[in-house]
């Protein structure tokens, strides 16, 4: 594969909940180490991709390549076959995802939820696994805190293990899915901070959802604004933000800079 | 005057006869629980099909039948119990059906997100299970368990019927040496309370005990 290949590939996608059809024909492509920040009305459909590339949501039409290969599909003898549970295992390894609501496992320590997968899903020895997720909850700040039940936690902290825990498989993409929209605005800082650290240390491909325009303009390569289930306009952030020429961009950004947050 | 001291070593005999009972009777009923209720919960029709037909069967009869079916009509095909397994038996398929509900209902009660945390970090549906939802599960669980023990205490009574000498056996035959009602009957009405609270005793300390550092954040 070359070097500019995209890693993310999506072709014509449609999905429904019921009657309601969240994304119709969407194409887009990601390019390796690319940060992406998706933004838009909630409903538009920005959640529902990092789901589907993440699979927890299937697609109801289309085509998805990771690194050139299907994400739904697998080719037998030139044939394009629904995935199988293995096929989609063996995907999911490129892809490592942080949520709104942290989705701590409550009943492990901070640690313990590091080095669950790892473990159970890589056959890591477990000494190996806790060195390895001392040094990234070092790096989130956390590691003070490697005992601790997600209990004693603030969201900001909780939010920091589960980045911690994600990194923990070495996803070559990651998928934030509002990571600071549950947070005190106090803790958001915190939290964005290690987004930036990520950034700088690792070459990882980034997808963010996210209402934090201000830091979606300062760390997004591009910026894709949606708008029920498609890509209204996109582009490079000054352009998106300073100057954009779609009327529901305009708006959309009109309302949001209204609510207080600084773009 | 009746000499009370021999009655009492009967009572006691018969005590350890129903707290035998209902150790086993609650192990069996623990599998079959577990076995069931995930099988409610199996993605194979088969499975599913299979669970809910053992739990509606055992739960829409009565255990007294149950007992006597495994007592007296299994042996006519061949299958010969003494009272004791056909006790452990009848009991502990009878409450493992109650049971295994609870299990299917504590799985279900886990949220979305910790199935997706699962999905998102590539653990297998059984990997998943086995650390991530059974574990929060079991505490959802727990209490209605307690319950489902003190019910099992009390039917091991039935088992006096199928000459198996537990406890409402022996006091019985207290009552028929002695023709004293009252004292072997509020003995053992005692001794049956007793053990339920023991059960509920520890149950509590078990939940207590797998509690600690979620700190009611259960949600």
């Amino acid at each position: 594969m070359s070097a500019s290949a995209p890693i993310i590939k999506i072709d014509g996608i449609s999905k429904s909940f019921g009657s309601f059809k969240v994304l119709d024909g969407l194409s887009m492509q990601v390019m390796p180490r690319e940060k992406l920040a998706l933004i838009g009305p909630s409903g538009s459909g920005k959640t529902t991709i990092l789901r589907i590339l993440m699979t927890l949501e299937r697609i109801d039409g289309g085509h998805i390549q990771i690194e050139g290969e299907q994400l739904y599909h697998m080719e037998r003898n030139g044939q394009l076959l629904p995935a199988d549970e293995r096929h989609l295992a063996r995907m999911r390894q490129k892809i490592g995802m942080v949520f709104q609501l942290f989705n701590l496992f409550p009943h492990k320590c901070v640690i313990d939820n590091v080095t669950l997968a790892p473990v159970l899903t890589k056959g890591m020895p477990r000494a190996a696994a806790e060195k390895r997720a001392m040094e990234l909850l070092d790096m989130v700040g956390m590691a003070d805190k490697a005992k601790a039940m997600p209990a004693q936690l603030s969201g900001g902290q909780k939010q920091r293990v589960a980045i911690a825990r994600a990194l923990a498989l070495q996803p070559k993409i990651m998928l934030f899915d509002e990571v600071t929209s549950a947070l005190d605005p106090e803790l958001v800082e915190e939290v964005l901070n290690v987004l930036w650290r990520l950034c700088a240390e690792t070459d990882m491909t980034m997808l963010l959802v996210t209402h934090e325009m201000g830091f979606a303009h300062d760390f997004a390569d591009r910026v894709l604004f949606f708008d029920r289930g498609r890509i209204v306009e996109e582009g490079k952030p000054d352009e998106i933000f300073r100057n954009p020429k779609q009327e529901r961009t305009q708006g959309f950004l009109k309302k949001i800079i209204a609510a207080g947050h600084r773009v | 005057m009746t000499q009370w001291s021999g009655y009492f070593g009967l009572i006691l005999q018969g005590t350890l006869v129903t707290i035998e009972l209902t150790l086993m009777g609650s192990v069996l009923a623990l599998i079959m629980a577990f076995l069931a209720g995930m099988g409610r919960l199996s993605r194979f029709f088969a499975l599913r099909a299979l669970a809910t037909a053992y739990i509606e069967f055992f739960r829409g009869t009565s255990i007294f039948v149950q007992l006597f079916f495994a007592y007296f009509v299994l042996p006519l095909v061949g299958l010969e119990l003494t009272p004791l397994q056909a006790g452990v038996l009848a009991l502990g398929l009878n409450v493992g059906a109650y049971a295994a509900e609870v299990v299917r209902g504590a799985v279900q009660s886990i949220g979305r997100e910790q199935y997706e945390a699962c999905t998102a970090l590539n653990l297998g549906r059984w990997q998943g299970m086995r650390h991530v939802i059974l574990p929060q599960a079991f505490l959802v669980m727990l209490p209605t368990f307690g319950n489902n023990a003190i019910e099992l205490l009390k039917a091991t009574s039935v088992v006096s019927l199928i000459s198996l000498a537990d406890l409402t056996f022996q006091a019985q035959v207290v009552r028929a040496q002695t023709g004293n009602t009252m004292v072997p009957f509020t003995t053992i009405l005692v001794i049956y309370f007793i053990l339920a609270l023991f059960i509920s005793w520890g149950v509590r300390s078990l939940e207590r005990r797998m509690a600690r550092g979620l700190d009611g954040v259960r949600v």
